[in-house]
């Protein structure tokens, strides 16, 4: 069996299962699911410009609410309908992305990781002090009426499990396309050895600002689809946390594979879910991860994997 | 003829020290050009002034009489400049499929395996395309890294220092590769080993201190007392 | 708007702010100087700086003085335990990595946050004042409490630059930080002077924060802004000069101080925080920007 096909048919199996799995979870674990699906997504767009192209950006929670943001004030305020509104939100993400990596691509390392911090801070505190109109800190709640997709309510569960589960077998699949383009490699290559890149006539700027572009639009689809999934909108989604989750996410499942975001979300999503049933002090096994990680596995589960056993893994 | 690359006036410094002092220097097209000068002299910093590696503090530096001073390095290699560096710089963690095909894809993505096969095969490195870069003996990464140089097709193909720590046989085959190149590209050498540069070079030049002593044919720079004294060791 | 005493206000309150801000700002610029590592956690030492010290205040009996001075020691030497004992454990392990310190030290912010979130609750608490005085003119009356906490940082960073410019520790402090490896080929132990700066850029945040919790109070989420102020104060005064971050300190401590006093506090910060990336964008200076 070829590579390609051990990778096609892998992938396919995974969507497969994940597909299936909503037949056979009891109902509150379908919705986990279907929560760490969407977050998945969030994650694989945070892999493409970390994971691949080295980008480490601690200001991703800004995209994730915008696309937030983006479907839900067209929803609420503007009376779009769901489909234009959920494209809106997906471009949201992209768009910011593209702003703020004009900005902060000018510059590298530990300086980009406080510009992109700095910027998402400031569209966090943005949207407390326009509270008026994005109802700050408290958010507000979508209308029932208004997460529907043609006609088909998606705040029950068998709609919300399938819309959340296509999201990410896109997602995946169109991850997975991309790491194995030539455009691709060429993310690759900037982040293992960047002037050499450039001497083989890549554009550094144009390279990493693509995938950072690239990056917010996942971004942004995730936010958009989790805000009309789960109803509601809220500042919550634009601080730090949610610039944290997705690198975590990405660092345990394995920075530069396409599925290990997917084991990452749904391992934390389950330490989280653990430990908040232990204590109101969750968020200490949160820190307790990163550190664990950084210091002993690195490369997480699946770049652990890929490395011993799997090589042929993307 | 025209010069294909000419310098004109270039300078630059790292703090106090005069690395390159106005320089002028003219690449004539499908020739081998050797830069040749002790530790120190400037050749790196010269050719990283033309490949773009490097900004120039002042002068000028043209691509068939096109001024390209102010263009970053990725678009001088687009026009047609290749580097291959001193201290071998390659993607060690990636394949040598994927390495040579980022060479290729440069130029664009069609074609991509032949494409790479065939680069791999002036070389003599066809067969290892699986192995991981990090993976291959020091001569056969200086060949990867050449490898790599030749499939962006250049006009003007930069070596510095490509024979160092290569063996005796595998200079001989360095040296077969590079004439057969002339004259569809032209190739700029720095050089240490002197034999090489004798034997290749159409035409030497000689950097001290920054400045060109000498520009000539090899039993011209030979002959020249100047350069005698300062390099080649009376 | 009568503004004479309200503006004259609004200047003490930001030398108040610049003070500790000041005081705040050089732990972090050292840690950045000497080690070249970005030290996110940097506003939990702080906080936990205050948390210890309402313990301690707490539990020495007598007059608040006395429970104050105790913190005063106190305080700055566990949190400069705490931090020796990460460097010793994590730091010190990644080799300084760069990017890889900063998402361990992420880690570690969450792990000390929480843990004052167990230990101490959620609740914020006053700290009493170890004296109660209050300077009183015609027109104007400020706490002197307020006036001790800037007198006290101005002698404390006295101390701390005579301490650079004039001791062997700071000699080899600073010999480290311009080059590493020379020192190291000079015999100085660079490992020992790491956990040493680490150590004593925690305790300059504690020490501040203990000098701030009778004026503000403790909770186990005040290391946020003095992060974020500190931060800003080293990118803009530029690193390894005490001078620079000092007077970086006045400026923004004043400017946080009048515009939160006329505007609003949030529109403060998000001005602040836009002008931190615009500064590392634009004008890196050398600080951050030898890496792009």
């Amino acid at each position: 069996m070829t590579d390609g096909v051990k990778v096609l048919g892998l992938h396919l199996a995974v969507i497969a299962g994940l597909y299936t799995a909503q037949f056979i979870l009891p109902q509150y674990h379908a919705t986990n699911l279907a929560r760490i699906m969407v977050l998945a997504v969030f994650a694989t767009g945070y892999n493409i410009a970390f994971g691949y192209t080295g980008l480490l950006s601690l200001g991703h929670a800004l995209f994730f609410a915008a696309g937030i943001y983006g479907v839900g004030l067209p929803l609420q305020m503007l009376e779009w309908t769901t489909l234009p509104a959920l494209i809106a939100g997906v471009l949201a993400g992209g768009l910011v992305a593209g702003a703020v990596g004009v900005l902060a691509l000018r510059t590298a390392g530990v300086s980009f990781m406080i510009v992109t911090l700095m910027f998402a801070q400031a569209g966090y505190l943005s949207i407390l002090y326009f509270g008026s109109v994005t109802g700050g800190d408290e958010g507000f709640a979508l209308d029932r009426a208004a997460r529907t997709l043609g006609g088909i309510d998606l705040a029950l569960d068998g709609y919300r499990f399938a819309l959340a589960w296509g999201l990410y077998a896109v997602a995946m699949l169109g991850c997975l396309w991309l790491v194995r383009s030539p455009f691709g490699r060429v993310m690759v290559a900037m982040r293992e050895n960047e002037e050499r890149s450039q001497m083989l006539g890549y554009n550094p700027y144009r390279v990493k600002l693509t995938a950072l572009v690239i990056s917010g639009l996942y971004a942004g689809a995730a936010g958009a689809v989790y805000a009309v999934l789960f109803g509601y909108v809220g500042a919550s989604f634009a601080t730090i946390q949610y610039s944290i989750l997705p690198m975590l996410y990405v660092l345990l499942g394995g920075a530069g594979t396409v599925l290990g975001p997917l084991i990452g979300a749904a391992a934390m999503f389950y330490l989280i879910d653990f430990a908040s049933s232990l204590t109101s002090a969750y968020l200490f096994f949160v820190g307790l991860a990163l550190v664990l990680l950084v210091l002993f596995a690195p490369r997480g589960v699946l770049g652990a994997v890929r490395e011993r056993w799997l090589r042929w893994l993307p | 003829m025209a010069a294909l690359m000419e310098a004109r006036g270039l300078t630059r410094h790292f703090g106090g020290l005069k690395a390159v002092d106005g320089v002028d220097f003219a690449l004539m097209p499908g020739e081998i050009h050797a830069l040749i000068g002790p530790n120190g002299a400037g050749k790196t910093t010269l050719v990283g002034l033309l490949s773009g590696r490097m900004a120039a503090d002042s002068g000028q530096v043209l691509l068939a009489g096109k001024d390209i001073t102010a263009l970053p390095a990725h678009a001088r290699v687009r026009l047609g400049i290749a580097y291959t560096f001193q201290i071998t710089s390659i993607f060690p963690r990636l394949s040598v499929f994927d390495n040579v095909a980022l060479a290729v894809q440069s130029q664009g993505a069609l074609h991509l395996r032949a494409g790479v096969e065939a680069a791999l095969r002036r070389v003599g490195l066809e067969g290892l395309a699986t192995q991981v870069a990090s993976e291959l003996s020091y001569g056969h990464q200086r060949l990867l890294e050449l490898a790599m140089g030749l499939a962006l097709r250049p006009l003007v193909l930069i070596l510095d220092e490509p024979t160092q720590g290569l063996a005796a046989g595998e200079i001989a085959g360095f040296k077969a590769l590079v004439r057969a190149l002339v004259p569809d590209t032209t190739v700029l050498l720095i050089e240490h080993n002197m034999d090489v540069v004798m034997d290749l070079a159409n035409r030497i030049t000689v950097l001290n201190f920054g400045r060109v002593l000498a520009t000539g044919t090899p039993e011209a720079i030979r002959a020249n007392a100047v350069v005698q004294e300062a390099y080649l060791g009376a | 708007m009568a503004s004479g005493p309200f503006l004259l206000l609004a200047v003490m309150e930001g030398m108040v702010t610049a003070a500790v801000l000041a005081l705040s700002a050089v732990g972090l610029s050292l840690v950045f100087g000497v080690m070249r590592v970005v030290n996110v956690a940097h506003g939990e030492f702080y906080m936990a700086g205050a948390v210890i010290a309402w313990f301690v205040t707490t539990m020495v009996p007598g007059p608040a003085a006395i429970g104050f001075i105790a913190a005063l020691v106190i305080a700055p030497a566990l949190v400069a335990a705490m931090a020796a004992l990460a460097d010793w454990l994590i730091l010190k392990r990644l080799n300084y990595d760069p990017e890889a310190t900063i998402v361990a030290t992420i880690g570690l912010l969450y792990m000390i946050q929480q843990a004052a979130l167990t230990i101490y609750g959620p609740d914020a608490r006053p700290v009493e004042a170890p004296f109660e005085w209050r300077i009183q003119l015609p027109w104007f009356g400020y706490s002197g409490y307020k006036l001790f906490v800037i007198a006290a940082a101005v002698l404390i960073l006295l101390a701390a630059w005579a301490f650079m410019a004039r001791s062997k520790a700071g000699l080899v402090m600073r010999a480290t930080q311009v080059d590493r490896d020379t020192a190291r080929s000079f015999g100085i132990n660079v490992d020992r002077v790491f956990t040493g700066t680490f150590a004593l850029g925690a305790a300059l945040a504690a020490l501040a924060a203990v000098l701030v919790v009778p004026i503000q109070q403790a909770h186990y989420l005040m290391g946020g802004d003095p992060l974020l102020l500190s931060f800003i104060v080293v990118i803009i005064g530029g690193l390894g000069s005490l001078r620079g971050t000092v007077m970086a300190a006045l400026i923004i401590g004043l400017g946080d101080g009048v515009i939160s006093m006329f505007f609003s506090p949030t529109l403060a910060k998000i001005i602040a925080t836009l002008a931190v990336a615009m500064v590392l964008v634009f004008r890196p200076r050398g600080l951050f920007g030898a890496k792009a």
